[in-house]
């Protein structure tokens, strides 16, 4: 059984998707679909690309001048790596949570609204509505709806983490790509953010990269399974867990490696 | 034996540490005292010029050697307004250069093109007086201040700053060379506060669909203030400060114009010029209460923009 026969409804599809960082190669033909409004984990060893594969669904990669991207990625069947799309608005539908809390240096709320001015004109009430909206559902706003005019900079990690991820859904976007969202926060505040992932499944394709195993088996409903930049296993998470295919996906998942 | 080895060595080092720190506290001090002598002596050098004239001093525009009045009002003006139009060129072109630098230039050329604005900020302040002097000031007369005449002199407001006769040097001239001279220092300051911003945080914006202005303006800009003041600071002290170049293409006359392209003076450039000729108790008392007062002029602007990044911070929800 393939991965496009499980999944009914996908959302992202990829299709032989290479990688390039100058010379070397870091992703080696993916193929991969992930479903809409649930949660993909990639998990894999340091290196093993399941980072690069996330920063390819907004283009993050072009930045930086030697790192391209060969093959396709359909958005809804359109494919996002087309030159001609437009980058602001590919951003716009597929918004990112970084490992480390990255609150901007400026309010609570200016936080919020910083995403949703780039792309629409609201007025004072309707943005006030917004961000009540976004850190409503990134559960922050019975923490923070005293001190919105505070700086962002001044709540605690698991805040901060919780602010960027109501300010990467302000935007509405369609897709929500969290790289290891987790990694640098206490068991509490991960737990609470694990909790939020599992409310904005819901509303969101959530994409999420992480070195916990243990996070993607309790959050994810599928798992993708790399290795030094290859897809090894790709399915949904209780057979990826309890009874993978693959040998070194086995290895990987009981801990006789990585 | 041993135990009697290890205490010697033990106390050999307590005396060392004794000694080193004492040391430093001796160099960290002498900065104080350092300041203090030099602040009490300018002081006691301005008494006779003080007593004189009071604080009319400060409002006065007279300066006559020979009826022994002097006034601070020209120099000080001329101080304020040629470091005010370096500023006014300085910043946005600094800002400029640094966003290139850490943003968008290709990696080859970052390297040439910073150690070249290092270099700017290398040249001895001489030579840009030189060059302003022999080839800026003629270039200007003969190109610039013709079509300023023209074109800005005749507006309502602004015309009469930029009207008067096209002589290349003046206010204006000073201003520019100076806005040259203080360039290298804000542009490697903010390209240096620019480089430390955490990748992830541009990226953040990036992520939302920010373009690179908008990353530099609303986010780069905010997180990298304290420094970026700081740049700007370094510069404009270097702009009130500095002599040499602005004695050179100032024009050196104590008259008061409205216009920028008209001679002037400015604090230093009068220290400079007229310390040597300086006859008379009075004459040198007052040049030494000039200096005092840009002593003062530096020591506000460092506590404006103290005041200033505190008033930010605050207004960001820090001191809330």
């Amino acid at each position: 059984m393939t991965a496009e026969q499980i999944i009914s409804a996908p959302k992202l599809i990829v299709r032989g998707l290479n990688f390039y960082y100058g010379a070397d190669r870091a992703l080696k033909d993916i193929n991969l679909v992930i479903p809409e409004k649930m949660v993909t984990a990639f998990i894999g060893p340091s290196g093993c690309g399941k980072s690069t594969l996330l920063r390819t669904f907004n283009r993050m990669y072009e930045l930086y001048p030697k790192q391209r991207a060969e093959g396709e990625i359909l958005l809804d069947g359109q494919n996002l790596l087309d030159k001609k799309q437009d980058l602001n608005n590919l951003r716009a539908k597929i918004g990112m949570v970084f490992q480390k809390p990255t609150p901007f240096p400026m309010s609570i709320y200016d936080n919020i609204a910083f995403g949703v001015k780039l792309y629409e004109n609201l007025s004072k009430h309707d943005m006030d509505e917004r961000v009540e909206w976004a850190l409503k559902k990134a559960a922050l706003w019975t923490e923070v709806k005293d001190k919105l005019k505070q700086s962002g900079t001044g709540l605690s990690g698991g805040q901060q983490q919780r602010l960027c991820i109501a300010r990467a859904i302000a935007v509405k976007p369609q897709v929500l790509l969290l790289d290891e969202p987790t990694s640098a926060l206490d068991p509490i505040s991960t737990a609470h953010i694990e909790k939020l992932i599992d409310e904005l499944k819901k509303d969101f394709t959530i994409v999420i990269v992480t070195h916990n195993m243990q996070q993607a088996a309790r959050v994810s409903d599928f798992t993708a399974y790399m290795y030094l930049g290859d897809l090894i296993e790709f399915g949904d998470t209780s057979t990826v867990f309890t009874n993978p295919k693959r040998k070194e996906t086995e290895d990987y998942i009981t801990g006789r490696f990585g | 034996m041993p135990n009697l080895l290890r205490e010697a060595s033990l106390k050999r080092q307590t005396v060392f540490d004794l000694l080193f720190r004492n040391l430093t506290r001796l160099a960290a001090f002498a900065v104080l005292a350092l300041l203090a002598a030099i602040i009490g002596s300018l002081i006691v050098g301005s008494m006779p010029a003080i007593n004189a004239f009071g604080f009319g001093f400060l409002t006065s525009s007279a300066w006559n050697p020979v009826t022994d009045e002097y006034g601070a009002l020209i120099p000080i003006v001329g101080t304020l307004v040629t470091s005010g139009i370096a500023l006014l060129i300085a910043i946005p072109v600094s800002f400029g250069i640094a966003i290139f630098l850490t943003e968008l230039s290709p990696r080859w050329l970052r390297r040439p093109l910073g150690i070249a604005v290092e270099l700017l900020a290398g040249i001895p302040s001489i030579i840009y007086g030189m060059w302003g002097l022999f080839i800026f000031a003629p270039l200007f007369a003969d190109h610039v201040e013709p079509w300023l005449n023209d074109n800005i002199g005749t507006w309502p407001l602004l015309g009469p700053f930029f009207s008067g006769p096209p002589m290349g040097i003046g206010m204006l001239t000073a201003g520019i060379i100076l806005a040259i001279m203080v360039i290298p220092f804000i542009a490697s300051v903010m390209r240096d506060v620019f480089d430390v911003v955490p990748t992830m945080l541009k990226e953040s914006a990036y992520g939302l669909g920010a373009t690179t202005w908008e990353v530099m303006w609303q986010v780069v800009l905010p997180y990298t203030k304290i420094g970026v003041v700081g740049g700007i600071m370094l510069g404009l002290g270097r702009a009130l400060g500095e002599t040499m170049a602005v004695t050179f293409v100032i024009g050196n006359a104590h008259e008061l114009h409205k216009s920028l392209l008209m001679p002037g003076n400015s604090i230093s450039s009068a220290l400079a010029n007229e310390f040597t000729e300086a006859v008379g108790d009075l004459y040198t008392s007052s040049l030494i209460e000039l200096g005092l007062i840009l002593f003062f002029i530096t020591f506000v602007v460092l506590s404006l923009a103290r005041l200033m990044l505190y008033r930010l911070s605050k207004r960001e929800g820090h001191g809330a």
